[in-house]
């Protein structure tokens, strides 16, 4: 690993900024966060993916201080801030609505939290301007938010929220209602400003792409607990569970049962008459174990005649094949019923295309392609 | 484009039929002078006599009342009394009705049908029926002091009814729906993020309240105060029932000069220069409608 590269998890002697221990939430009857554990880190761009409720929102709300755990503590830079009311923490937050105060001009809403820590008014002006420039916002300064179209007015919610310099900033979602485009751009901007600020942001999404662009680590949640805590392609290439594999991209799954052929590597027993499929793993499987072979389309090859010298092959016919335009996604079921997704990428006229539909077909991968699952 | 104008001239045919011709009978009784007659008033409009029955009609028209109006200070003291005794009213209304909205706005969603209910209610009983029962309450002998009486904070009766006390408490009870309404429909519409967002940029509650609740339900305030300055403006029934004899207000100056003076000319003159009174704050009250829908737009 290279010395510039940005893996504070990864060193035991740094401490985290958030310290989320044994937290739990409880309404009513409903669990929305489950003894969770969780360790962020300074200057981290941090994303909590998961379905709808899943807990991410209230971990979220727990960090700006409008919920408190029902058990556990939160520690933001080493103190306990679960005492510690919303408008006393260094921790400023990005609504999904923006909520921006309708009364008041961009340049008001910008300077809100600064005016109401008494900042004098040549630095606030200064502050204000910085912000302005950051969010190319200086046009609008003095229009009121219902005169800005949908990515400026998200624009100011980002600038409002950075002016007071917070340790932590606080995502909620926040490119929700933008549409695709500007979506990405936006990505790319917020980035940007992480970069250039140095503040630690923990985005709360559903979108799967976006927090893989966005994010330094990524933590997939599921009713109240982290499933996986990891960098995006962690979590993409080594998906700890099916419920990530899932989640993240698309995935075949093939469920059977192992059994170690030494060396790393295990044969994964799956239909009666069709011959294992080896896959390596690090993990310690025994004979018999029930398991899941996880392998992304994108790494299964497809052809017309059955490929020499492959270790995993099977014989299929191309039932549905989806144009994605760069990309085609081919869904080849298998005499045993079972389809498998194949993806190809584009890289000759739709015209030449060797594969249609009704062809008999060959995937192959190689037996690092996929990931051996218990669960 | 004949179904436009008749479309258009439905409200017009309205206000003139119903507005603007009463109106003008007032303003010209408002001009004429008292007479022992039916009506008690001259001159009266004689077609029969041709032209010259219109000239003599216009020739016995004078300002004359309005003048009066100057000359005797009842008038410009129950003018001066009602505008005090309406403000002061609606500020009293707000600060009950405020908090009440508030409430309102902030209870759980299933019980909110329930209180606008309660809170509309009362208007399904005769506003007279409810004016009288407040005399019922507050007289000597009245159940409020009654229950003082028993509870021992007091020792001799309370004397409320017949005092501004009384008119203070007829008019906010009877006129506070119309404050907590526009009131609640403010606050209703206000996004709780909005507060969220107050607080997590360092404000405390309060500040919160004052910074962005108050602000954003302006409109409210503002429609819910003229709703309830202008009808206690020329309120009669409450000052007439509740006040006192030292209770100055110009609905009940009015009703006097009609019905007791029987000087129609003089009543007339008095709704005149009340009319002008009210134009402003409706003006001001309009103007602050329109503002609003250009804002949400």
């Amino acid at each position: 690993m290279s010395e510039t590269e940005f893996a504070p998890w990864l060193n035991p002697g740094e401490k985290p900024l958030i310290r989320f221990r044994n937290v739990t939430k409880n309404f009513g009857d409903f669990t929305a966060l489950d003894d969770l554990t969780l360790d962020i880190y300074e200057r981290e761009f941090f994303a909590l993916l998961g379905p709808s409720g899943c807990g991410k929102t209230t971990l979220m709300r727990m960090l700006a201080g409008f919920e408190t755990p029902t058990r556990g503590t939160i520690e933001l830079a080493g103190k306990n801030i679960v005492p510690v009311p919303p408008n006393r923490r260094a921790v400023n937050m990005m609504f999904q609505s923006y909520a921006l105060f309708p009364h008041l001009s961009v340049w008001e809403n910008i300077a809100f939290g600064l005016k109401r820590d008494r900042m004098p008014k040549a630095d606030m002006d200064a502050r204000v301007e910085k912000m302005l420039k950051l969010t190319r916002l200086e046009k609008f300064a003095q229009r009121k938010p219902h005169q800005i179209s949908g990515g400026q007015r998200q624009r100011v919610a980002l600038a409002r929220s950075l002016a007071k310099a917070p340790k932590l900033l606080l995502l909620d979602e926040p490119l929700g209602a933008l549409d695709a485009k500007l979506r990405q751009d936006t990505q790319f901007e917020l980035m940007d400003i992480q970069e250039k600020t140095g503040t630690t942001f923990v985005i709360v999404t559903h979108d799967q792409e976006e927090a893989m662009t966005v994010a330094s680590r990524i933590a997939v949640m599921d009713h109240g607990r982290i499933v996986q805590a990891d960098t995006p392609a962690n979590i993409y290439e080594q998906p700890n569970s099916v419920y990530v594999a899932d989640f993240i991209g698309d995935v075949n799954i093939i469920e059977g049962t192992v059994s170690p052929t030494g060396d790393g590597k295990f044969s994964l027993h799956w239909k009666e008459g069709q011959p294992p499929l080896t896959a390596t793993s690090d993990r310690p499987f025994s004979a018999g174990d029930a398991c899941h072979l996880a392998i992304r389309p994108e790494k299964v090859a497809i052809s017309a005649q059955e490929p020499e010298e492959a270790v995993n092959v099977v014989k299929g016919k191309v039932l549905d094949i989806a144009y994605l335009g760069n990309l085609s996604t081919y869904h080849v079921e298998l005499p045993t019923g079972t389809i498998i997704k194949a993806q190809t990428a584009n890289t000759r006229r739709l015209s030449n295309r060797q594969i249609t539909w009704e062809d008999t077909v060959w995937l192959s991968w190689t037996v690092t392609a996929g990931v051996l699952l218990a669960e | 484009m004949i179904r436009r104008v008749l479309l258009i001239a439905v409200p017009y045919l309205w206000l003139l039929a119903l507005f603007l011709v009463p109106f003008v009978i007032v303003l010209k009784i408002s001009l004429s002078d008292i007479a022992l007659a039916i009506p008690p008033y001259t001159p009266t409009l004689d077609f029969s006599a041709g032209w010259e029955g219109i000239r003599t009609f216009f020739a016995g028209l004078d300002f004359e009342n309005f003048v009066w109006l100057t000359q005797d200070d009842l008038y410009w003291k129950a003018y001066l009394s009602s505008v005090w005794i309406a403000t002061f009213s609606t500020a009293i209304t707000l600060l009950v009705g405020y908090p009440i909205a508030y409430g309102m706005a902030r209870a759980p969603l299933e019980w909110r049908p329930t209180l606008m209910m309660l809170v509309i209610l009362p208007f399904w009983t005769s506003f007279l029926i409810r004016v009288y029962s407040w005399m019922g309450i507050l007289s000597n002998e009245g159940f409020l002091n009654q229950l003082l009486l028993w509870l021992g904070l007091i020792d001799t009766p309370l004397i409320i009814l017949n005092t501004n006390t009384a008119v203070y408490i007829g008019i906010v009870y009877t006129y506070l729906p119309f404050m907590i309404l526009p009131i609640y429909a403010a606050l209703e519409r206000l996004d709780d993020s909005l507060i969220e967002a107050a607080e997590d940029l360092g404000c405390s509650r309060l500040t919160a309240f004052w910074l962005v609740t108050v602000p954003l339900s302006r409109n409210g305030i503002i429609a819910g105060s003229f709703l309830v300055f202008i009808p206690a403006l020329g309120e009669f029934v409450i000052p007439s029932l509740l006040g006192g004899s030292q209770t100055l207000m110009i609905g009940k100056v009015l009703w006097e000069e009609f019905f007791s003076n029987r000087d129609w000319p003089v009543a007339s003159a008095v709704a005149v220069v009340l009319l002008l009174l009210l134009i402003m704050p409706i003006v001001l009250f309009q103007r602050n409608q329109q503002k609003q829908q250009e804002a949400e737009t």
